[in-house]
């Protein structure tokens, strides 16, 4: 019985992950070519749960639904970017702090005007319902294994492009020397751009994807946002391959922490003072984790060399 | 010429401003005005010791909210054990959030830039999440304050003009205090610091010490603001310290100007006064108000202080 609800549990933590690491990638390769800290990317994310109710109720199908709020996100990234992230580029981070945070209450606040303040709900689509048995008496619901499955697939994807193609390498040239590559000759704006427009994409995917599992509510993006600084961070800002690595770990480590701090302290300490204890520990548990590896490696896991 | 005699004489008109606001409210809604205006001079206490290290030291912490939860809780866990002296609680919420920095600050220390401003989220969030689960002192709900504030056995702070200048000459002092400590030597080395590292350590000075000691002293004046901020709202709890706070006081620094101190009670005052008042006007009053960060952070380089001076045509 224990041993299946660590099961769930690993599962879980490793969905959660993966939701992760679409908001991390993006936001790390933003962070890592442009030098740019995106605040507003968590509402980029929110945006494409947005979409994809939108779009679903338009149609009557997830599926669809999601195609279409793929764009929708592209797009809604590529406007931001050409009105005003690109203006502040080669500016203060401190100023970007500010335009983005400016952002985030400008977009928290139309989505709520547009779509009310009220949770949506998106359902799960036909063909996807249901649970699965994994192993002989354990179920796991299908859809929560797409999005796994899914997540891995765009894992594997990106690795592809960023390692094997040329707009991948000029990426992974943009993450170490921005300036070199620009003075090479590479149009470097238009290289932003695409950066840019597919992270906003990503995250918009990873929202699209968790609305039938979770409600569509304006400020869904916060916590996820401080969580993917979190990932990156650990990571090693420019590192997708650390971004990865991360962001499974932030997951099970926060699902697994939430769910079994209190049984394992209960182990050394009396039920009561476990229980207090656990439910503060286990919400520290990813900031414990980010203060420990950044105290013995000041630049992250996968540091991008300079 | 006159505007640049403006520009330098803006410090002085606003703590004119606020020097006279109690007489001018009585001719309005006075209670409401002062609370208001009273938040506005917590936030830039708490504002003012963030430029300290982000300002002159480059040293952005996202967690400095902590500090402000811990000077309030200070009062909060004294007032419910019936310690009612202010001075007590003060000596208590300075120490106790300039204990938390030493700590804290050794170990940010180690990180620079984006590192830097991540594992200062990382302990504000433990800090946040330590007081939400202190279920004795009211863990998520808070702390109300009933006990009555006293100074050696006679209640102060019961009426709300002895409080709003007691805020008044905190914010006075604490203005003065970073200006005499930006202007001294270690203010320099500071500075020093946050442009060439390695230089200073060349010509002799470790940076590590003097940010840490920065740290610390910008941890325990936050803790000052705590303890106002428990004492004006007569309530403590962990919404005081989450990381929306500390990103809130960020905002309030580079919106005012950083590195110019006044540039942070203007910062304060223009963010809560702005937000109050378009509240007033609409609910949706973040449309306004996100728009308007975005354009000050396009247009006014430097923040609202830079946008004046350059209105004053000095460059």
């Amino acid at each position: 019985m224990y041993a299946t609800l660590i099961l769930v549990q690993t599962l879980n933590g490793l969905q959660l992950g993966i939701i992760l690491f679409l908001i991390a990638a993006g936001l790390t390769l933003v962070f890592g070519v442009m030098d740019f800290i995106n605040l507003a990317h968590g509402v980029q994310y929110m945006l494409g749960a947005y979409f994809a109710y939108e779009f679903t109720t338009l149609t009557g199908s997830f599926t669809l639904g999601l195609l279409m709020a793929l764009p929708a996100a592209l797009l809604a990234g590529l406007v931001l970017e050409a009105f005003i992230f690109r203006h502040l580029y080669d500016r203060d981070h401190l100023e970007q702090v500010l335009a983005t945070f400016g952002v985030i209450l400008f977009l928290n606040q139309g989505v709520k005007v547009v779509w009310g303040a009220s949770p949506l709900f998106v359902p799960v689509p036909d063909w996807l319902q249901g649970s699965i048995e994994i192993l002989p008496g354990f179920f796991y619901p299908i859809y929560r294994l797409a999005i796994i499955a899914a997540g891995l697939g765009v894992a594997a994807l990106l690795y592809f492009l960023v390692n094997h193609t040329r707009a991948g390498m000029l990426v992974r040239a943009g993450a170490s020397n921005a300036t070199m590559v620009a003075a090479l000759g590479v149009d470097i704006r238009f290289l932003f751009m695409i950066v840019f427009g597919f992270g906003a994409m990503l995250a918009g995917f990873a929202g699209a994807m968790v609305a039938p599992i979770l409600s569509v509510e304006p400020g869904m993006g916060d916590n996820l946002l401080i969580l993917a600084f979190v990932v990156i961070v650990i990571g090693g800002i420019g590192s997708i391959r650390g971004a990865f690595i991360a962001a499974l770990l932030i997951g099970l480590v926060d699902t697994l922490g939430r769910g079994f701090s209190t049984d394992l302290l209960r182990l050394v300490m009396d039920p009561s003072a476990a229980s207090q204890t656990g439910r503060a520990i286990a919400p520290m548990l990813t900031y414990i984790l980010m203060a420990l590896v950044l105290v013995f490696r000041p630049s992250g896991l996968f540091p991008v060399k300079k | 010429m006159r505007g640049s005699v403006a520009v330098r004489a803006l410090p002085y008109l606003l703590f004119v401003f606020f020097a006279i606001t109690p007489a001018l409210a009585q001719f309005g809604a006075e209670g409401y005005i002062l609370s208001l205006v009273m938040r506005v001079m917590i936030f830039a206490i708490a504002a003012m010791s963030l430029d300290l290290i982000l300002g002159y030291g480059a040293m952005v912490s996202f967690g400095h909210a902590a500090f402000l939860g811990i000077g309030a809780y200070g009062v909060g866990i004294l007032m419910s054990h019936a310690v009612t002296n202010v001075l007590a609680q003060l000596v208590a919420a300075v120490a106790a959030s300039a204990l938390f920095a030493l700590v804290t600050g050794a170990l940010c220390l180690r990180t620079k830039g984006v590192y830097f401003i991540m594992i200062t989220l990382a302990f504000g969030q433990m800090a946040f999440f330590f007081f939400v689960s202190l279920g004795v002192y009211g863990g998520d709900d808070g702390l109300t304050l009933r006990a009555t504030p006293t100074l050696f056995g006679t209640p102060v702070f019961e009426n709300t003009r002895v409080l709003y200048y007691v805020i008044f000459a905190a914010m006075l002092g604490v203005y003065l205090l970073l200006r005499a400590i930006v202007a001294s030597r270690f203010g320099r080395v500071l500075r020093g610091a946050r442009e060439n590292p390695v230089r200073m350590q060349a010509i002799g000075f470790d940076p590590y010490r003097f940010q840490l000691a920065a740290y610390v002293i910008a941890g325990a004046i936050c803790g000052v603001g705590g303890f106002l901020l428990a004492h004006q709202t007569e309530f403590v709890s962990p919404a005081f310290m989450t990381w929306q706070r500390s990103g809130e006081l960020i905002v309030m620094v580079v919106l005012g100007g950083m590195g110019s101190l006044h540039g942070a009670i203007l910062g304060a005052a223009a963010f809560i006064i702005l937000e109050e008042v378009l509240a007033r006007i609409t609910e949706d009053w973040k449309l306004i108000f996100g728009p308007f960060l975005v354009l000050v952070a396009l247009f006014a380089r430097g923040g609202l202080v830079g946008f004046l001076r350059r209105l004053g045509g000095r460059r």
